[in-house]
């Protein structure tokens, strides 16, 4: 009886859970593009992805509501119409906006603690652990002939 | 030695504290800008004022340059407005507006209802000159020299305490280097 009413139960939380899935509402704004192939489409995606909005900050092209991110999503489109590479496009962002519009921060002198710090915080760390083992590998000293004696008394009981 | 070792942590610990406390006082939304020391775009607008008359950067005057990016659905240009009148009597540079996104009759009614302080704005209703100087918002204002560059871009309202700071100093620098003939 419990496991009939247990599996009951199961199946209806499963039901309950797959509704909510169905209901739920995809938040990024509709945009009417037409793409004249897929591969553009798909590289339309990858760049409103990769860029950032400049004015909401914590959000991408792709993600964002606000009118600017709007234009820049249209600047972007007319730009991959034209023929423009992904790269000509990146730039054109950057000469307006500044590094900040990438997710992807450049590889130059200001970030290199970014890119690199984490490398070096795990070097450190495996630097520390390596000397605190090795000195503790040194340590264990045998035991006296007493202390055998008095271990396996102990084990014994 | 032994105590300066195990002091290290507490010393990293302390230097990464004062770095994130100082990290609690930067503004994100300052965003350095792209465009200083580069030249101020090139762009053929009509002017707010004047719809069949078109202007080009080659239009504005010669000397300081202070162009300000404003529209009548950006409640904190309303509030910025009476500075910029009271900018407009100064001599030392000349004040261009910049109708970002805007409508013709509501930004005429806009400058007749609360004076207005350009020497004229140029007209930019698809956003294309704002996009080229990295404008994201309204009001936004640009410093521009005399060899049309951009100086200084500042995001937000304009009042006597920022002008006081950041505005005065790069004037007076402009006016130097305009003395000196560079």
């Amino acid at each position: 009886m419990t496991t009939l009413f247990k599996t009951l139960r199961n199946i209806a939380a499963t039901l309950t859970l797959t509704l909510l899935c169905l209901f739920t509402v995809q938040a990024s704004p509709v945009d009417t593009y037409t793409f004249p192939d897929e591969v553009t489409k798909i590289r339309f995606q990858d760049l409103t992805y990769e860029l950032r909005c400049p004015k909401c900050q914590n959000q991408n092209l792709a993600d964002s509501n606000s009118p600017i991110a709007a234009d820049l999503r249209a600047e972007v489109y007319d730009m991959l119409l034209d023929g423009k590479s992904d790269m000509e496009i990146m730039n054109f962002m950057v000469d307006r906006y500044g590094d900040f519009v990438l997710y992807r921060p450049k590889v130059n002198s200001t970030t290199y603690i970014l890119w690199f710090g984490p490398v070096v915080f795990i070097l450190i760390g495996a630097g520390v652990i390596f000397l605190f083992t090795r000195k503790k590998a040194e340590q264990p000293a045998e035991l006296s002939e007493e202390q055998k004696q008095q271990l396996k008394s102990i084990l014994k009981d | 030695m032994k105590v300066l070792i195990r002091l290290i942590p507490l010393v990293l610990f302390m230097l990464l504290g004062v770095l994130l406390y100082r990290g609690l006082f930067l503004n994100p939304q300052e965003l350095p800008s792209a465009l200083v020391g580069k030249p101020f775009p090139a762009f053929s607008l009509s002017k707010l004022e004047n719809e069949s008359m078109l202007t080009t950067e080659q239009d504005l005057k010669p000397g300081i340059k202070l162009v300000n990016v404003w529209a009548t659905w950006c409640p904190s240009c309303k509030y910025e407005h009476p500075f910029l009148v009271k900018l407009s009597s100064d001599k030392r540079f000349s004040l261009y507006g910049i109708n970002y996104k805007d409508e013709r009759p509501l930004a005429l009614n806009w400058l007749k209802q609360y004076r207005n302080p350009y020497q004229y704005s140029i007209f930019d209703q698809q956003g294309k000159l704002g996009l080229n100087l990295g404008v994201y918002g309204a009001p936004e204002t640009f410093v521009v020299d005399h060899n049309n560059i951009i100086r200084k871009r500042f995001a937000g309202v304009l009042e006597p305490t920022v002008w006081q700071r950041e505005f005065l100093p790069l004037i007076n620098e402009i006016e130097d280097e305009m003395a000196n003939g560079n």
